[in-house]
């Protein structure tokens, strides 16, 4: 048996034989923590023999020697279609037949699989490299394979879409070489193709999951089983600042099919938290049962006694090291909420960036716009509500469900569990929805607790109700804008002042920053028991909303047309920027705009029937810029069609970027128009979606028309960035729908203006 | 508890339940079918959608008592072999983001060109208006309907 240990700069590629023959390699993101292994052709290890071993065999290329290739997506799926972007990428740099190649979601495996984190617009970005360099190795492994076969020098073996060929007619499926290739040293250098070559990326492709979704096959969490399987769910307090008292669930153990009813704390005192521990309460009442059905019936049973929580400590453990967290009692409602934030808005705040001198400028204006923006709490509303599987045991735990980070709760997992993390297998089912809601996992870390308590397998199911009203909300957000205008109508100053519950949702180095000479952001935030998560482009989803209005307020008041005024600004951010440390690309910014100015005919004759709005961001690495075009149906604004405009660099399976963008724009529109989740003595007053309202099939453009800028440029991520505008491009043209300006989101919801 | 014969994608099923159970839960919790999906309990979402003597009904709000001789078809039963019009459309129009709406999308879709083979944009706006996609893939539920119309 041949082993081959490379701890040099390429030793993270890995490569293996298959049970029965054939290649697989993987890619390892901590060069020291797999030994490459290979074997020699005919010496196949067995596995009971070398158990150590095979462990190791889980890379994300799989190639049989009867051609079967299979490729494994490391990242958790939910909805932006990783399954089918990973493996193109893989299958391009292989050089294999798209439609001949399987795909499968890998395991949790931070070693072999790499970050394996589903956020921040990153699963194509972070992969886009080493997955191309797997790819890459892999073939150059297997024409190294054919080249020793043949006995020609490996520069004369070429492939084709999984076949090994040379001049004189030689020619082998990958297949046949692949057991060779295994046992042959990973390159130290593969070389990539150019752009120009590529023959998959870049091509329209279907989600590989597709079949599956329209036959309705278990891909789900919820969908998860076994044998012997419990249900449970948990009662949390009717409103957040509350904790239960007491409880009497004599008459819950009457009910058929109930098992059991507890209650179990979550963190013990003084648990440090990490940064995605995030959780509302800590003090579980629990009930077990045989079925969902009965377990949903029998909870209404439970008689519990409430009380105030008051105030609270979480013990936080960050990159900073140990701090305490003070988490403050009371019932909170979403009118004093309001005038919490006026009154805050009016205080001294944390200075985040000054360029010039903007008190004298603003002294010194002709004229200045001052505006405040509103937005609420929005809720993730996931369709697939928190729910996962757990089967743990003294030595050993199971989990299995939907998540977007198995390796930040892992350690979380293994604390609480006092278990070895090579102890805790977490297993990854498709996401319906997440939005950022499932990188908070206290799910995970609660059905632990209970299938350990109770000592079977449990699924722990949130109802709609639960899931809603359990908080890790987008925050409640303000922002005041000024602008000031000298005589001739410059713009020489501008302020921004953010703040919000319980955090504030300034970027102080995001545009217009670096494009005015006087400059000044600042932010506040108000402490609160109402908890909050990451949500779609966290902080970009309200700025974008209220600084693209503002903007577009300003250029009014300049008398300019609002392209034609952001993209002078843009130009001064490129040819002379003011400050340092400006985050964005003025080209690139500029280059969506002028492409969304150019495919919606902006300014030209055609578009009179319509209201226009038209907006622009960036967050998370990529540029969106839409314009929304508005009627008035059945006396109401509707936005009737959207021309988008993305540049996300090189656009891996324009299929689905189509699809993600054109959900991004229906997904902004809907939140612009009815998100909100309020408030009152602490409730949520939302509770489902008959009160919670969701944009709906007729509520959504007829067309919503994508274009990508064409570039070379390394995938810079599609998930959030077209999101944002939308909100922007939604006020912009609802004001001029209806002459007025709209400052309160949600649009058309209680605490609107309209 | 009692005992329910019910007739599900062609086969008698039968199951010993609360006459009060929905049929969401008869399917998912004790006959392994998991395609149709829960969304909210309270008929709001459309993701739980069966047909109910071909009609498109939310097994949420189907107590297993009600269902009688009357013929329940889930997602899993809509085809075969998923080659259902409609769900080659959704294909063809790769309509899926999450696709935990779908089933019950497709469900409702099937329903509606079974009584409207031919429905106008406004047709289709108006009976997919219950079914909530939270990923926003509407403009391809309207086209794969469209491309699925008359087929």
């Amino acid at each position: 048996m041949a082993e081959d240990k490379n701890f040099n700069r390429r030793s993270f590629l890995k490569a293996s034989m298959l049970a029965g023959g054939g290649m697989a390699l993987s890619v390892s993101w901590f060069s020291n923590a797999v030994a490459a292994v290979a074997t020699t052709p005919g010496q196949l290890p067995d596995n009971s023999q070398a158990p150590g071993q095979w462990a190791h065999l889980n890379g994300y290329i799989h190639i049989t020697t009867d051609n079967k290739v299979k490729l494994i997506c490391p990242n958790p799926e939910f909805g932006q279609n990783v399954m089918t972007s990973l493996p193109m990428i893989l299958a391009e740099e292989l050089d294999v037949d798209w439609k001949n190649v399987s795909v499968e979601m890998g395991p949790h495996d931070n070693v072999k699989l790499g970050p394996q984190f589903t956020g921040g617009s990153n699963s194509v970005r972070m992969y886009w490299k080493p997955l191309r360099e797997a790819g890459a190795a892999a073939r150059q492994m297997l024409r190294e394979a054919a080249a020793r076969s043949w006995n020609v020098p490996v520069s004369e073996v070429t492939t084709q879409a999984g076949t090994l060929r040379h001049a004189s007619g030689k020619s082998a499926r990958y297949g046949e070489m692949a057991t060779q290739a295994a046992a042959l040293p990973v390159p130290k250098e593969v070389k990539l193709k150019t752009p120009k070559d590529f023959t998959i990326v870049r091509k329209p492709s279907r989600n590989v999951e597709g079949h599956k979704i329209v036959t309705g096959k278990p891909l789900f969490g919820l969908d998860y089983r076994q044998e012997g399987m419990l249900i449970a769910m948990i009662q949390h307090p009717p409103a957040f600042g509350m904790k239960f008292k007491s409880f009497d669930a004599s008459e819950t153990l009457k009910m058929p099919g109930i098992k059991e009813v507890f209650s179990l704390k979550l963190y013990e005192e003084g648990f440090e938290q990490a940064g995605f521990d995030t959780r509302t309460f800590n003090d579980l009442l629990v009930v077990v049962g045989n079925t969902t059905w009965e377990v949903m019936n029998a909870r209404k049973k439970l008689k519990v006694q409430w009380e105030q929580a008051g105030e609270t400590k979480d013990t936080m453990a960050g990159r900073d090291g140990k701090r305490e967290v003070v988490v403050p009692g009371g019932l909170e409602s979403t009118t004093v909420h309001f005038e919490k934030m006026k009154e805050y808005g009016q205080k001294p705040a944390q200075q985040l960036r000054k360029d010039g001198d903007p008190e004298t400028a603003f002294k010194n204006a002709e004229q200045i716009v001052e505006r405040t923006y509103n937005a609420p709490f929005l809720a993730h509303n996931c369709m697939e509500p928190m729910n996962f599987f757990a089967h743990v045991t003294d030595d050993k735990a199971l989990l299995v469900g939907p998540l977007q980070g198995p390796g930040w709760i892992e350690p979380t997992l293994s604390k609480i569990l006092g278990l070895p993390a090579d102890k805790i297998e977490i297993q990854m089912t498709r996401m319906g929805g997440g939005f950022g809601r499932r990188a908070y996992g206290h799910y995970l870390t609660e059905a632990a607790l209970i299938s350990r308590k109770v000592k079977a397998p449990v699924k722990l199911i949130y109802t709609r109700e639960d899931d809603m009203t359990y908080g890790i909300y987008r925050p409640m957000y303000t922002a005041t804008y000024r602008a000031a205008l000298d005589a001739n109508k410059n713009l020489i100053a501008f302020q921004v002042k953010g703040g919000g519950i319980p955090e504030h949702p300034i970027h102080a180095n995001r545009f217009p920053a670096g494009a005015v000479d006087h400059y000044l952001a600042e932010g506040w935030q108000i402490p609160s028991n109402i908890t909050i998560g990451a949500f779609r482009a966290p902080r970009s989803n309200f700025n974008a909303a209220a600084e693209q209005s503002f903007l577009d307020e300003v250029a009014e008041a300049m008398g300019k047309d609002p392209i034609e005024f952001r993209l002078e600004l843009l130009k001064k951010a490129k040819e002379n920027p003011v400050g340092k440390d400006n985050d964005y690309d003025a080209d690139r910014y500029a280059g969506v705009l002028k492409l969304v100015r150019d495919k919606s005919g902006w300014g030209k004759a055609g578009s009179e029937k319509y209201s226009r709005g038209v907006a622009a961001y960036f967050c998370h690495n990529s540029y969106a810029a839409h314009v929304v075009d508005m009627v008035t149906r059945d006396g109401k604004p509707y936005v009737e069609r959207v021309f988008s405009a993305i540049d996300c660099g090189i656009v891996v399976n324009p299929e689905a970027a189509g699809n993600m963008v054109q959900g991004a724009v229906v997904d902004g529109i809907g939140n612009a128009f009815y998100g909100a989740l309020t408030h009152r003595e602490g409730a949520a007053e939302q509770r489902n979606f008959d009160t919670y309202r969701m944009i709906r099939h007729h509520e959504a453009p007829k067309m919503v028309d994508v274009h990508f800028v064409e570039n070379d440029i390394d995938p810079t991520g599609l998930g959030e960035p077209p999101f944002p505008p939308v909100f922007g491009a939604v006020a912009n043209a609802l004001y001029k729908n209806t002459g007025k300006r709209h400052y309160n989101q949600p649009f058309g919801g209680r605490h609107a203006d309209t | 508890m009692a005992t329910y014969n019910l007739k599900i994608n062609g086969k008698v099923r039968q199951v010993n339940v609360d006459s009060q159970t929905p049929v969401l839960w008869v399917l998912r919790d004790h006959l392994d079918l998991p395609g149709t999906k829960y969304g909210c309990g309270i008929a709001q979402c459309g993701a739980c959608t069966v047909h109910l003597e071909g009609v498109a009904v939310r097994s949420c709000q189907l107590p297993v008592s009600a269902v009688g001789k009357q013929a329940i078809t889930t997602i899993e039963g809509l085809s075969a072999n998923g080659d259902h019009p409609v769900q080659k459309a959704w294909l063809e129009h790769d309509v899926a983001q999450c696709g935990y709406c779908q089933s019950g999308q497709i469900m409702t879709a099937a329903s509606l060109l079974k009584s409207n083979p031919n429905p106008t944009d406004e047709e289709i706006e108006t009976h997919m208006s219950g079914n909530i996609c939270r990923c926003g893939t509407y403009l391809r539920i309207r086209e794969a309907i469209k491309s699925a119309a008359g087929k």
